[in-house]
Formats: C-alpha cells, structure tokens, sequence
C-alpha cells in the first residue's frame, strides 16, 4: 500500500481503535480509583443507559424533533446567506453602505438572543429554526461574498474573449467558482447550527435532545447526561458527514476533493 | 533602421494579393495613474493581411500585451481603431460583439474551467453560443484530433500536464472557426522541449485551419520561427520600432534555425533590441 492511500484508510482503523482505548482508560480509571457515578459513570454504565434510552419511542421522538429543526434552519441559513452573499458581493455600493451593520450584528453573541426569540416566537420549534439559520447564515454569507469576488481574472478574460453574456458569465463560472466558498462556508455553518439548535432546546420547550440534556441534569442522572451527549455528537457528525459528502459529489474538481494538490 | 531593406522580398509572392485581415489604425492606450497618465501604446499603425503569422515581439512592458488584448476586445483603446475583415471592433469604448465572433484568444495561462472536462472546456464557446450537446461535442472532439488530446476528452484540466492544457485552450479557441487567432505569450510558461514541440504544433494548426495568426513572444527565435513577420515594439511609450520579414516559406522544421536567413533575421532583431538599452 502506498503512502497516499494509507492516508486515506488510516484514519477508518485508528479512530475506533482509539475510542477503545479511551473507553478501556475511562472504565478501568473510574473503577480504580472509585469515582462516584454522580461525577463520571463508567463507560459501562453510560452505554446500558444509552441502550434502555434509544429502546424508548421518546427518544427518536425528541432526535427528530432535533435533527428537524438543524435541518431546516441550517438550510434557510444557507440559502440566504449564499443570496445576500451574492448580491452583497455583487454591488459593492451597496456592500459598504450595509457593511458596519453586518459586522455589528456578527460580532454579537446570537445565543444571547435566545431569551428575546422566546419571547417572540415562543417555545416551539420555530425559535430554535431561528437560532439555527441565524448561526448558520454568517459563515455562508461572508464565504459567499469573498468567493463571487475571487474569480480568477484570466477565467473572466476567456469568457470575455468568448462573447460570454453578463448571465452566461454568472452560470459557467461565477456559481462554478463560488461553490467551493458555499461548501467551506456550510461546513462551518451546519456545525453552528448544532449549537444554535442545541443551546436554544436548553432554554426553551420541552423537546429535543437538548431538552434531554436539561432533563437528565435535573434529575442527576449522571450515565443518562452522558448517553445524551454521546447522542447528540453522534447526530452533529452525522450532519457533518451530510455536508461533505454533498460536498464531495457537488464539487468533485475542487482540490478540497481531490486531494491536498496535483501531483506533477 | 529598417530590417525590411537588408531583406529579400517578401517570402511568398501571393501574400501582397492576400485581403487585409487586420487594419490596425492610430491606435493609442494611455493608462490614468495616480502619479499621471501613462502612454502605454502611441500611434500604432499595421496591416496583416489573410492566413498572415505576425510574431510580436518586445521587451516587457513595450505594451505588446495590451495591443494583443486590444485586439481581443479585452482592452479599450484610447484612441484609433482595430478592423477586423473591414469592421470596426471598437465603437466609443465598447466591442461590437459580431467582430469578437470572428476571434479566437489563446493566453499565458491555459485558464482552463476546472469543473469542467477538456472536452467541455474546448466546446464552452459552442455551448455559450446555444450549439447543440451533440453536435458541439462531435466538434470538441475533431479539434482534439487536431491537438493531439483525443485520448483525454474526458479528462479534467487538473490531470494534464502544462503543455496539454496549452493545447486544450488552443482547442478552445479555434471551436468557434475563428478567421484570427490571438496569443498572448502561449508558451511562455511552458519548458524548452514542450515549447518547441509546441511551435511545430501551432505551425501546423494555423495552415490546417486557415487562420490568421498574431503572436506575443519576448523570444526572438520563436518569433522568427513562427512568423512570416516580426513586428518589434520599442516600449515608452510602445510603438512599432521596425518589422523583420522572414523569408522562410512556412511549415518551417526545426532545421531552418541552423539556416543563413533564419540567423540573419534573429541578428538584426537582436541588435535592434539591443539597441534600445543604448537609448
């Protein structure tokens, strides 16, 4: 096997390892040096919860819930940040009018809004879609607008040189262009869009994993908290793993792809 | 000095009887600085006529570039006019798209579209241009054959060497049947032995497909090599300093460097160039 491809495979064996032996170390230093479960249940004790939680119909109930509302705010997130990214990016007038605003509403901490879309849209779903797209729209957006500008300037000659109207332009290689900056920005966004989801079920309703976490902390269930999160990090991969694999498929010529660079 | 008149004739006698393809006509550029205006192009004059090969040839930045680019459409002139075939390309700043139709440009860098195959990058002007898939890649793929990619229609530019994508964008740029082709320094990123090869190569395209050829290098043997003429710009501002003919009969083999004429002719470009470091 050469070193190329044992890059690609290395990391599909070494990681379970590695969690085997995080779990071993865990379980066999609980054990030993006889850690009270309220503090840090063995990995034992957090998997049978975890059994008896993904045995309950509630449990896929509030994994759903969840994974909806990441879905939906992450895609609205996207969706207008890859337009106000474009336009933004597009008419620069109209860019540095908005831009002091953007900044400011960027640098704020959008969990700390939280309360006030509790507020307003009440302890549904919609708050926490909100808080998603909120989150989730920034890192697209600004990767957006970066990207509609860095079109290569001899790609733009070509079309030129080829007759290519202002439309034909935007299709064949502006959107071409930019999709590298769209995947860069989702890849940060749908892991914000986690958090928002996660953070906003903290606070507000009674569903959705984040609501768990809330609940199994209530009730000092350190083993069931701990089953909780092991969920809820396996649902952020997952989403993750959607993004890139889209990715992959989308942009199969991106050198983000194909590899770290040609070769020769 | 005038290389003209050290030279014999004109190197085929029906060239004078060739239509002028390209009337180039008081053309100046000035570029506006912050520091003042620069006079990048002053009162350049040329004619070429059909299935011509005129090499330009200067020091950088004599605005040979910014002539070509001109030429192409790319770049407004400041004043005077480029006729393609008897129209006026440039109209009060802007390009009358019916005469870029007629060019084809070939730049330093391939600029390839990554996302799209070389089969699709040589069609691009096709599919822009509303021809049908079918018909455009049965194009792509004819003017493979005349490059030498036919076995990497449907590779991606990534997976090419310099030379090959050099061929794919000159592939590209004769899809559309092209009566001028327009290249601006194509091989000069490539390495010496791709790059002659690639001069046997463009000799041979050029007389396939009938077009007429102008040609920005800043190496006097390639210029000679390829063109029937060599047009030497002098920069500050840039202007025809004096045109070389080259009495050689195209397609020239690699032999003819060897050759009396061939030298006579890189002598004098040479000295004329050389002269301008006196000045």
């Amino acid at each position: 096997m050469n070193r190329r491809k044992l890059i690609k495979v290395l990391p599909w064996i070494t990681t379970p390892g590695l969690l085997v032996v995080l779990f071993v170390v865990w379980e066999l230093s609980v054990k030993a040096l006889n850690v009270s479960p309220l503090v840090l249940p063995p990995p034992s004790k957090v998997f049978e919860n975890l059994g008896d939680l993904l045995g309950k119909a509630s449990t896929w109930q509030n994994v759903q819930v969840t994974v909806i509302e990441i879905a939906i705010g992450f895609s609205v997130g996207v969706a207008a940040g890859v337009v106000v990214g474009v336009l933004l990016g597009k008419l620069p007038l109209l860019e540095a009018s908005v831009r002091p605003l953007i900044i400011a509403l960027e640098v704020i901490p959008k969990v700390a809004l939280i309360p006030l879309f509790v507020i307003w849209f009440g302890f549904g779903m919609t708050t926490k879609v909100i808080i998603a797209a909120l989150l989730a729209f920034f890192p697209v957006m600004l990767n957006v607008l970066l990207g509609v500008r860095s079109v290569e300037r001899g790609h733009r000659d070509v079309m030129q040189s080829i007759n290519a109207s202002r439309w034909q332009t935007f299709t064949h290689l502006e959107v071409k262009s930019m999709m590298p900056h769209v995947f860069a920005g989702m890849e940060t966004a749908i892991v914000l869009a986690v958090i928002g989801t996660i953070v906003g079920e903290y606070l507000g309703g009674n569903e959705g994993l984040g609501y768990m976490v809330v609940r199994t902390l209530n009730e000092l269930n350190a083993p069931a908290l701990f089953a909780v999160i092991l969920m809820l990090a396996s649902v952020g991969l997952a989403m993750y793993f959607i993004v890139t694999s889209f990715k992959r498929v989308a942009i199969p010529w991106h050198e983000s792809v194909y590899g770290r660079k040609a070769e020769g | 000095m005038h290389v003209d008149s050290t030279l014999s004739s004109l190197p085929i006698a029906e060239d004078a009887d060739r239509p002028v393809e390209i009337r180039i006509d008081g053309l100046q550029k000035t570029y506006k600085t912050e520091r003042g205006s620069v006079e990048a192009l002053s009162d350049i004059n040329l004619e070429i006529r059909r299935r011509e090969f005129v090499s330009l040839i200067g020091r950088s930045g004599c605005g040979k570039t910014t002539l070509l680019r001109i030429m192409a459409g790319l770049v407004a002139p400041t004043a005077g006019q480029v006729e393609v075939g008897g129209k006026s390309l440039w109209h009060n700043g802007t390009v009358d798209s019916s005469v870029i139709k007629r060019l084809g440009v070939v730049f330093q860098d391939a600029n390839l579209f990554p996302w799209y195959s070389i089969e699709e990058n040589i069609a691009l002007p096709l599919k822009l241009r509303g021809v049908k898939k079918r018909e455009r890649l049965e194009r792509a793929r004819e003017l493979a054959g005349l490059v030498g990619l036919e076995k990497f229609l449907r590779s991606y530019p990534r997976e090419l060497s310099g030379g090959m994508r050099q061929r794919a964008a000159i592939a590209r740029a004769l899809s559309d049947n092209p009566e001028l082709l327009l290249m601006d320094e194509p091989f000069g990123a490539l390495d010496a032995l791709t790059r002659e090869k690639m001069n046997l190569e463009i000799q041979r395209i050029a007389l396939a497909t009938e077009a007429t050829v102008v040609f920005v290098t800043h190496d006097i043997e390639e210029a000679v090599f390829l063109g029937d003429r060599v047009v030497h710009l002098t920069p500050r501002p840039g202007r025809i300093k004096d045109i070389a003919d080259v009495p050689l009969s195209r397609p020239r083999a690699m032999e003819v460097q060897t050759g009396q004429e061939f030298n006579t002719v890189v002598a004098e470009l040479r000295a004329s160039l050389n002269q301008e470091d006196d000045q």
